[in-house]
């Protein structure tokens, strides 16, 4: 009785979604495509749900494995265990003695920066540290200008213009910071896949570019166009057979980390500024090359223009492409109006007054005879036009005295804390720890040397700058004769 | 927009008008040197002292009128002149009307005391999520076919253009001579395609002070965008595009003062290096006030906001770390997190249950192949999202800190003078302890109208961060300058300087926003994020409509900006109206009015009532809402929101001080 009550409500519920399911628009094709399937062999019609279901398991599964191969199922309460456990390192290591000693020694500025600048311990000490070469910082007029633009503000297209015109390229874009211009104008360029030739000595921000553009990246050796030549050819051997990929060759103008000037090769080339040249149109003039030849050229305004923000000069192409898709100046403010102005300023007073330059040259002269041929302990490294002069101690002292890099590094630090005492502020070049120098080549070649960094400028007369030269001489020989240091020669 | 002009006599407007005839005449050159040389006196005080004294008569920025507000759309110039003279004096001269007409235009006055708002998150515990409302599927199916088209479109006219036209923008996808193209067709596929078509909606160029309203140059394109030619005419536009979140863009005041007086004694620049001998008293001092400021016992500034934070996490994190970041950070973050070697993880925006999914998962399984414990996790969140107009939920965050030892780095890039009842950021806002949060970075480009980032913490982490940090060792120092406006807008907004000013300016940017993102909800717009956020995003959808949206907004004299794929999910497109303290409710208005209009021609009125903005009956107020739909069953009930503009207006300013529905 109940069983066959079941059955009729059974049947009328089946005829129901029969009803039901035929109403459904192209139901007709579903149930003709199962005959056809069919064909009185059940294992077909098995066969195709297995497929079907298949399908909709893979439809519904996510894209991509979520966990890698050696993930370790772990239950609940074994998962808080580890998390109650788990210790985390300090957010921060503690300081090293060394970065402690130059932290404590870092000279505060009290007033403005210049050729004699006044330190916050009272003293006022002839200031060879900053890129003040031209001493635009104090110039009257420059500063008039600035303050005017207070009420403006719209001056980013006159600047950059007018670096342009300077330069002699089609275009330029100008950036809200020095530094971080050839980090981003190296990946909106340079992708993953691409190929990049790079000069082993380039600066730290070109290393973060090229770190950040995930590119290949080959090394050439510091300045060998030899090694460069044999670079090129053997990536072009490579290459051959492959698509053709986009090639790089980043260059540094005049290296602020090793001695020299580079020469201008190939296809791209981020350098440094203007110093070197006739009319101080940096490494194009210098070496009599048109500027138009080389895709990209970067700088800084913050430098010796008292300005503030980098550039990139290049064709009007390479300039739009920069505007959207270089990250430091996409996501972030434009150059502040008067720091824009300030470049423009500056660079017109460079234009029309040639006798800076000689001005700087001469001073850089005096300043090379009173340390480089002069001093038992250290030489000169940099090129002879460069104002930011690179001091290092002298090959034949570091073997004798079995110095490391360590040791080179406290030396220095004393010398310059030394000159200090004496009125005369220079700085040790920075070279950040190993750890952050990912960017560079990793087959243990390299290494910059610790060294001293003097800046000279045009603001201090020819006088001027060979006092302060002797006292540097001088403060390096107290340094190296104090009883301390001589013992790690005896006892290395 | 009419407004009372007050004399310069009476009103305590005084001290600025008064600066301005002295500053006026005095930019002959002479006549500086020979201030700055005989000036000492005036030299030995510190500018901000100067500024001080100068400010003291002047409690609020601008006189209270009482005029009602009355918009009128296409005629609408900041400030015009009432003819009827208001008292017996002598009316203005016309170079006292232009002075007060160009302050107006960079800050508005308050047009009723009773326009402001304390930012502060309300409730205990944490935040919940905003309500998204969704448009109808029609509109969800045009947009992508949009895009569809779009795309389409463009890859055929590229495959024709490359085989067969001689344009050089065909040549320069192609390889040449042995060189590969600069640029890949497909990387800039999106650039030539897709934005170029709506170019001329973007950067556009802007002169003068970006304050309340903003001087567009006019401009024109034969070419489809590619170029334009300046016709030499601006347009004074309302602002609506810029992070002048607390409206120090002013070319005149304590801050522009003392940035000159700060000019003439520094100099521009400290040439070189913060390590080298780039570290200044002034830096010093900046330095000491914004750990101040953010409740750190150290600070540091760097010279640009984007390496801040690029520059920051490989200081603090490197191989064998990870970094566990919100899906929609901030680009600096990532490239910051991509250059430190640690692994980067993602989770869901704000989303706290993704992030402890993913703590557990991290601790648990620790690093890949290896399963050696982390060394140190550190979670990198926003204070306030740019894009969706969000707050961070902080309470949550520091309840799984508890838990699980993560390293904490807010980027207030938005929220520092944004959010709290002080402007402090989040920490301020949520009322939470900033000694909670291990690393409070953020940007002094947007609040303080100045430039250059700066990170607060312990001071043993800042000094470390001092020695390894790639931004202070090798790149430039902050300008004399750029450090100088940090300094008078931070005593500004803390009211040492200007006493009462600082305190206006951050409620009159917390009303403002309420008031214009409940207009918004009430008159039928899908809004994004919560309702303290200065950046109000409204959905578009269709690509089409953020340059008709941008046009139409651009004929009322209002600038805007519309954002699209890449920088939101690629069916949500936006507009995004970035609030100041400068302008004032009639701004608002403006913009309502402009809304209601152009929302009606471009059919962008989607929403549903789910995120609030629905009619209550009489007596039901929102909050007491909840409980009025339990009790008549109407929880899923909801009724699109199409308030009359008349009705917004004029019942917004008391409603939006309540909670947001």
């Amino acid at each position: 009785m109940d069983l066959h009550e079941a059955q009729t409500r059974l049947m009328a519920s089946l005829n129901d979604f029969s009803h039901a399911f035929q109403k459904i628009p192209g139901s007709e094709i579903l149930i003709r495509y199962i005959q056809s399937s069919y064909q009185n062999d059940p294992v077909r019609s098995a066969i195709e749900l297995v497929l079907v279901i298949f399908f909709i398991r893979y439809l519904l599964s996510p894209s991509y494995a979520t966990h890698g191969p050696n993930y370790v199922k772990l239950r609940e309460d074994e998962i808080d265990e580890l998390v109650k456990d788990w210790e985390p390192e300090p957010l921060v290591p503690a300081q090293t003695p060394m970065e402690k000693q130059e932290a404590d020694n870092l000279p505060i500025i009290v007033g403005p920066t210049g050729p004699k600048t006044k330190l916050s311990n009272g003293k006022t000490v002839t200031n060879l540290a900053s890129y003040n070469f031209y001493n635009f910082n104090a110039n009257e007029q420059v500063k008039e200008k600035a303050i005017q633009t207070l009420q403006t503000y719209d001056v980013h297209m006159k600047t950059e213009s007018d670096i342009a015109t300077y330069l002699g390229t089609q275009s330029c874009i100008v950036y809200a910071q020095a530094f971080s211009t050839v980090s981003s104008v190296i990946p909106a360029f340079c992708k993953r896949g691409d190929i990049i030739i790079a000069d082993k000595m380039v600066n730290f921000s070109i290393r973060k570019g090229l770190e950040a553009s995930r590119s290949n990246i080959v090394w050439y050796n510091h300045n060998d166009m030899e090694d460069l030549e044999r670079q090129m050819q053997k990536v072009v051997q490579q290459q051959a057979k492959k698509k053709l990929t986009r090639r790089f060759v980043v260059v540094e103008g005049l290296s602020n980390s090793s001695p020299s000037t580079s020469s201008v090769s190939a296809w791209m080339k981020p350098g440094l500024l203007v110093f070197l040249g006739r009319t101080g149109r940096g490494l194009t003039e210098a070496q009599n090359v048109d500027a138009s030849q080389i895709d990209m050229i970067t700088g800084s305004l913050a430098g010796p223009l008292c300005a503030g923000g980098g550039f990139c000069c290049a064709n009007k192409d390479v300039v739009e492409h920069q505007r959207i898709n270089a990250a430091s100046y996409t996501f972030s403010a434009a150059l502040p109006a008067m720091l824009a102005v300030t470049a423009s300023e500056t660079l017109n007073m460079l234009q029309s007054n040639p006798e800076l330059l000689t001005q700087l040259r001469e001073n850089i002269k005096a300043m090379r005879a009173q340390l480089d041929p002069r001093s038992d302990w250290v030489i000169c490294t940099s090129v002879p036009e460069n104002p930011i002069m690179i001091i290092v101690l002298k090959p034949e002292v570091v073997q004798a005295r079995g110095l490391t890099p360590e040791d080179q590094e406290r030396i220095l630090q004393d010398c310059v804390e030394e000159t200090l005492n004496n009125g005369v502020m220079v700085t040790k070049l920075k070279s950040l720890p190993a750890r952050q120098s990912s960017g560079a080549p990793n087959d243990g070649t390299w290494y910059i040397q610790p060294a001293i960094k003097v800046c000279v400028t045009s603001g201090l007369s020819k006088k001027e700058i060979e006092k302060a030269g002797v006292t540097i001489r001088h403060a390096i020989t107290k340094v190296m004769t104090r009883k301390t240091n001589r013992q790690s020669s005896v006892n290395p | 927009m009419p407004r009372r002009i007050s004399l310069p006599f009476t009103s305590n407007n005084m001290p600025q008008t008064e600066k301005t005839g002295e500053r006026r005449p005095s930019t002959s050159k002479g006549n500086r040197l020979a201030q700055f040389f005989s000036g000492v006196p005036r030299k030995e005080q510190p500018p901000a002292q100067h500024a001080l004294q100068a400010m003291q008569n002047s409690p609020s920025i601008t006189a209270p009128s009482l005029a009602l507000p009355s918009i009128s759309l296409s005629t609408a110039t900041a400030g015009e002149v009432p003819d009827e003279s208001t008292t017996l004096f002598e009316p203005p001269s016309s170079e006292e009307v232009q002075n007060k007409r160009r302050a107006d235009a960079q800050f508005g006055p308050l047009v009723h005391p009773s326009h402001r708002y304390v930012s502060k998150h309300h409730g205990d515990g944490g935040l919940k999520a905003p309500i998204i409302d969704e448009p109808p599927y029609y509109f969800v199916l045009t947009t992508y076919i949009s895009y569809l088209l779009l795309i389409l479109l463009g890859h055929i006219r590229d495959f024709f253009g490359k085989r067969f036209s001689k344009k050089p923008m065909y040549q320069q996808l192609k390889a040449s001579n042995g060189y590969a193209p600069l640029t890949d067709d497909f990387d800039s596929f999106y650039t030539r395609r897709l934005k170029l078509r709506i170019d001329d909606c973007f950067a556009r160029t802007s002169t003068g002070v970006p304050g309340r309203y903003i001087s567009l140059l006019d401009r024109v394109s034969h070419d489809f965008n590619a170029s334009y030619t300046y016709t030499g005419t601006t347009t004074e536009t309302l602002n609506l595009s810029s992070y002048n979140y607390l409206g120090f863009a002013q070319s005149e005041g304590p801050c522009a003062d003392a940035v000159e007086d700060c000019t003439k004694k520094y100099g521009l620049s400290f040439c070189g290096p913060r390590a080298d001998a780039g570290t200044s008293d002034l830096a010093v001092e900046v330095e000491k006030e914004v750990a101040a400021f953010v409740g750190k016992p150290d600070a540091m500034v760097f010279s640009m906001g984007f390496v801040t934070n690029a520059s920051s996490f490989p200081a603090l994190v490197s191989k064998g770390c990870l970094i566990i970041s919100d899906e929609l950070n901030h680009a600096s973050i990532r490239i910051g997190a991509r250059l430190s070697g640690a692994v980067i993880r993602s989770f869901a925006h704000n989303d706290m249950a993704d992030l402890e999914k993913r703590l557990r998962e991290a601790i648990a399984q620790g690093q890949p192949r290896t399963h050696r414990p982390w060394k140190k996790i550190l979670v990198a969140i926003e204070g306030l999202y740019s894009m969706e107009g969000t707050v961070c939920d902080l309470p949550g965050v520091l309840k799984l800190k508890e838990t699980y030892k993560f390293y904490l780095f807010i980027d207030e890039a938005h929220s520092i003078g944004a959010l709290g009842p002080n402007g402090r950021g989040v920490c301020d806002y949520f009322g939470v302890d900033p000694a909670k949060v291990d690393i409070l970075m953020g940007t002094l480009t947007k609040s303080f109208g100045a430039n250059g980032g700066y990170v607060a913490a312990e001071p043993h982490i800042v000094a470390k961060l001092r020695s390894t940090n790639a931004a202070t060792q090798l790149g430039e120092s902050p300008a004399p300058s750029v450090l100088m406006q940090i300094l008078a807008s931070l005593r500004i907004i803390t009211g040492e300087l200007a006493p009462g000013q600082g305190e206006e300016r951050l409620q009159r940017i917390a009303f403002n926003s309420r008031y214009l993102r409940l207009g918004l909800k009430r008159l039928g717009f899908i809004v994004y994020g919560h309702d303290d956020s200065p950046i109000i995003p409204v959905a578009l959808y269709n690509p089409g409509k953020m340059s008709a949206f941008s046009h139409e907004m651009l004929k009322r004299k209002i600038s805007v900006v519309i954002v699209g794929y890449p920088a939101t999910p690629l069916i949500s497109s936006r507009v995004r109206f970035c609030i100041s303290s400068a302008h004032n409710k009639d701004d608002m208005d403006r913009v309502l009015a402009a809304c209601q209009e152009v929302g009606d021609i471009l059919q962008i009125k989607f929403s549903t009532g789910v995120a609030g903005g629905q009619k209550l009956p009489a007596g039901i107020t929102p909050e007491n809402e909840e409980q009025w739909r339990k009790e008549n069953g109407l929880e899923n009930v909801f009724e699109p929101p199409r308030w009359p503009l008349e009705e917004v207006i004029a019942v917004g300013a008391a409603d939006c001080k309540g909670k947001l529905r």
